[in-house]
């Protein structure tokens, strides 16, 4: 097994192979989770900074608890009560950060490319846990782990994805990932959040969901982002559920085993039912709790084994 | 003493002349221009093997001063500007305060009688406070030296603020210059909107935004029969319209920068605020476009749009850096690379684009052209010579230049101002 990256900064500039690497390795640290005393010394000595400049409960949770189970030591950073709020630039307080000897440091910011510009002055693992509009690789990885759990393959599965393609790096991670792994990714939403030039990305795309939604295996809904949205990217809230909401009446038209997954955090009766949402054929939850495996995975493989040559 | 320059080639698209000549300089101006003068009595300067031109001007560069000496300020910029061969630039009116009323327009002009090795000419702001509302009072600030109107960078939104200022230069006779962008097409955006702005997740500045507003003032031009140049054109969409525009005869005049005929938005794959500017690096095809209007001459000038910004403004997320790049001390090597010796356009051309043109559309009756009774501003180049960028030897205050490391061949040499030498610096 080997994986040579250095930092974690998106889907993009990992291989297949890289990606498989990472789902076997997240199977075999599935099972401590389970176990009563949930932990293992793999990175003990290690210590990792969340640095998260936005708000997140799952992903921050979820690598703070896969840091733990491997023993690491792990500290919070938030912006509100930090000294960012004085003013501080982000680099002033990587370095500073970084001086008292971290290992790794795990970054969400709202603006596309923070990550990639720490790695430009930092010694440590850089993990892009979300870059504004731009990659949110664990999340990605984590979907496909699901996605391979349910479906065993990826190869021709068709994958739709609704929603507000434009903002998520949800969506972005997923479309590169699952295009790598074989995929057929069709991306549907109104036309101000799909923008003709994601099918250069290998993606289709399609306005109507009724019509994409036949024969899918897999749906993934996202979130609309009320936060990042601009004046009249759609009409309204309701227009957008009556149009892309996924309801049961849609949801028929898929494959009769199709699953559907969310990212998190769900706007209940906007993008999906709220009945969808808790029904058989969701695997949100699923989601989440695969996640804490999938980011000790990739911690382990960026961080595990001093005399490991690493290289970006 | 009189200054004899001999043995140049000298070019002179005004002329058509492309000899080798020598020039005799007195009093600052050109008084005689033969194959052979007497070098006797005279200061004599040998520029046999060397390209002697009429002085280059910058029509758009950001001084700073007043108000952000961080970046760069009025000496500052001119020893850059005398060292990458310009011998006058004029000065965009962002400057805190706005270069919106005489007082600033003539503590511009003495500070620059002060500290400045060049030409400065101050452009003044088409609106109070570069607010887009009430039009400064223009004919009192020609009167105090200013040479042009811009609200670049903050440009006027409302079309009837934007007549009124193209009627009332008819008045006043200096150019309308517009930075064109429709600020609500671009709101936020920080790149080119396209392919690769969706693959780095960076909110896009749209072509269109560019295109509505050059079209707009195309039209305002033609309808009220005024001179509008439109500064730093970067689209295809733009060149389509600016060409329509000069086959129908209406007076739009155009510039285009270095950058834009050189880099594209693929390069933000690095996240480097040093390629983030306003308008945007574009696409290839926008690229392309660009150099192909160069060889058409639907484009009459560069103009570097010399952006200084301090490195910890540029050291920050891509999202959170200022718009700028600086061009003073590359933008002659770099063009001379990439498009004499690549054989893109004639060194007639080239030197009309960076001299004759930018005088007349600035109204400079005595720059741009050798001959006798102009001033004397020249600019001399080595066209065999080799470079290579390096951003630490910038005299400039600020390194905000995405060509570090490039290796260039050719390169002014010489800069002359009002028949003064003021570069090499002594």
């Amino acid at each position: 097994m080997s994986f040579k990256h250095k930092h974690l900064l998106g889907i993009q500039a990992l291989s297949a192979s890289d990606i498989l690497t990472i789902l076997e390795t997240a199977e075999s640290f599935l099972e401590i989770s389970a176990r009563e005393v949930k932990k293992v010394p793999t990175l003990r000595g290690k210590t990792i900074v969340n640095l998260f400049f936005e708000p997140s409960t799952r992903t921050r949770s979820s690598f703070e608890l896969a840091a733990k189970r491997l023993s690491a030591d792990i500290i919070n950073f938030s912006n509100q009560t930090s000294s960012v709020s004085k003013g501080e630039s982000l680099k002033d307080t990587v370095l500073s950060l970084e001086a008292m000897n971290t290992d790794a440091i795990i970054v969400r910011h709202s603006y596309a490319g923070a990550p990639h510009f720490i790695s430009t002055f930092c010694r440590s693992h850089i993990i892009n846990a979300g870059d504004g509009a731009h990659e949110h690789p664990t999340q990605a990885l984590l979907d496909a782990f699901t996605i391979k759990q349910e479906k065993a393959k990826f190869k021709n599965l068709k994958v739709v994805i609704v929603g507000d393609i434009l903002h998520s790096r949800v969506a972005r991670s997923n479309i590169f990932l699952l295009s790598k792994m074989g995929a057929k990714v069709v991306c549907v939403g109104p036309p101000a959040f799909l923008p003709i030039e994601f099918q250069q990305f290998g993606t289709q795309i399609d306005y109507n969901l009724d019509r994409a939604i036949e024969g899918a295996d897999v749906i993934m809904t996202l979130r609309i982002q009320l936060e990042r949205q601009q004046k009249n990217s759609f009409p309204s809230i309701r227009e957008y559920r009556n149009i892309y909401g996924l309801t049961e009446e849609r949801f028929r038209k898929a494959k009769k085993d199709a699953i559907i997954m969310h990212p998190g955090p769900i706007n209940r009766g906007v993008e999906i039912s709220s009945d969808l949402a808790d029904s058989l054929q969701s695997i949100i939850l699923k989601q989440v709790e695969n996640g804490v495996a999938v980011r000790m995975a990739i911690l382990y493989l960026l961080l595990g084994g001093k005399d490991r040559e690493t290289s970006d | 003493m009189r200054l004899l320059i001999k043995n140049g080639r000298v070019i002179d698209p005004y002329s058509g002349t492309d000899e080798t000549l020598d020039i005799l300089i007195d009093k600052g101006k050109i008084i005689d221009i033969k194959p052979k003068i007497d070098g006797k009595d005279n200061k004599v300067l040998d520029a046999s093997r060397l390209v002697v031109a009429p002085g280059f001007i910058d029509m758009h560069v950001h001084l700073r001063e007043p108000g952000q000496e961080d970046k760069e300020t009025i000496k500052t910029g001119s020893l850059a500007a005398a060292k990458g061969g310009f011998t006058s630039v004029a000065c965009m009116p962002n400057t805190n305060p706005v270069n919106d009323n005489c007082g600033v327009t003539e503590y511009i002009l003495a500070e620059s009688k002060k500290h400045a090795i060049i030409n400065i000419f101050p452009i003044a702001a088409i609106t109070k406070g570069l607010k887009g509302e009430e039009l400064t009072d223009m004919a009192d600030l020609v009167d105090s030296g200013a040479c042009a109107f811009s609200d670049d960078g903050q440009p006027v939104q409302n079309s009837q603020v934007m007549r009124r200022a193209l009627e009332y230069s008819k008045i006043t006779n200096v150019s309308i210059i517009d930075h064109c962008e429709d600020k609500n097409l671009s709101r936020d955006g920080v790149m080119h909107e396209g392919y690769y702005s969706y693959l780095f997740g960076l909110k896009g500045i749209p072509a269109a935004s560019e295109e509505t507003m050059v079209s707009r003032d195309i039209i305002l031009s033609e309808k009220y029969q005024s001179k509008i140049h439109i500064a730093h054109v970067s689209t295809k969409g733009s060149i389509d319209l600016i060409r329509w525009a000069k086959d129908k005869k209406i007076e739009v005049t155009a510039e285009v920068t270095p950058h834009h005929l050189l880099l594209t938005d693929n390069l933000i794959e690095s996240y480097d605020t040093n390629l983030k500017v306003n308008p945007p690096l574009r696409s290839e095809t926008d690229k392309k476009a660009l150099l192909q209007a160069i060889k058409d001459g639907i484009i009459d000038a560069f103009a570097t749009d010399h952006a200084p910004h301090t490195f910890d403004e540029k050291e920050v997320e891509f999202n959170n850096a200022p718009f700028g790049i600086i061009g003073l001390e590359t933008a002659v090597s770099l063009l001379l690379d990439k498009l004499i010796h690549k054989n893109i356009i004639s060194l007639q051309r080239f030197i009309s684009m960076f001299s004759t043109n930018p005088a007349k559309i600035l109204g400079l009756k005595n720059k741009g052209k050798i001959c006798v009774g102009a001033d004397a501003d020249l600019t001399i180049l080595n066209l065999q010579k080799d470079i290579l960028v390096d951003t630490n030897t910038f005299v400039s205050k600020s390194r905000n230049c995405p060509f570090n490391g490039w290796r260039l061949k050719g390169a002014p040499v010489i800069t002359i101002v009002g028949g003064k030498k003021v570069y090499p610096f002594k």
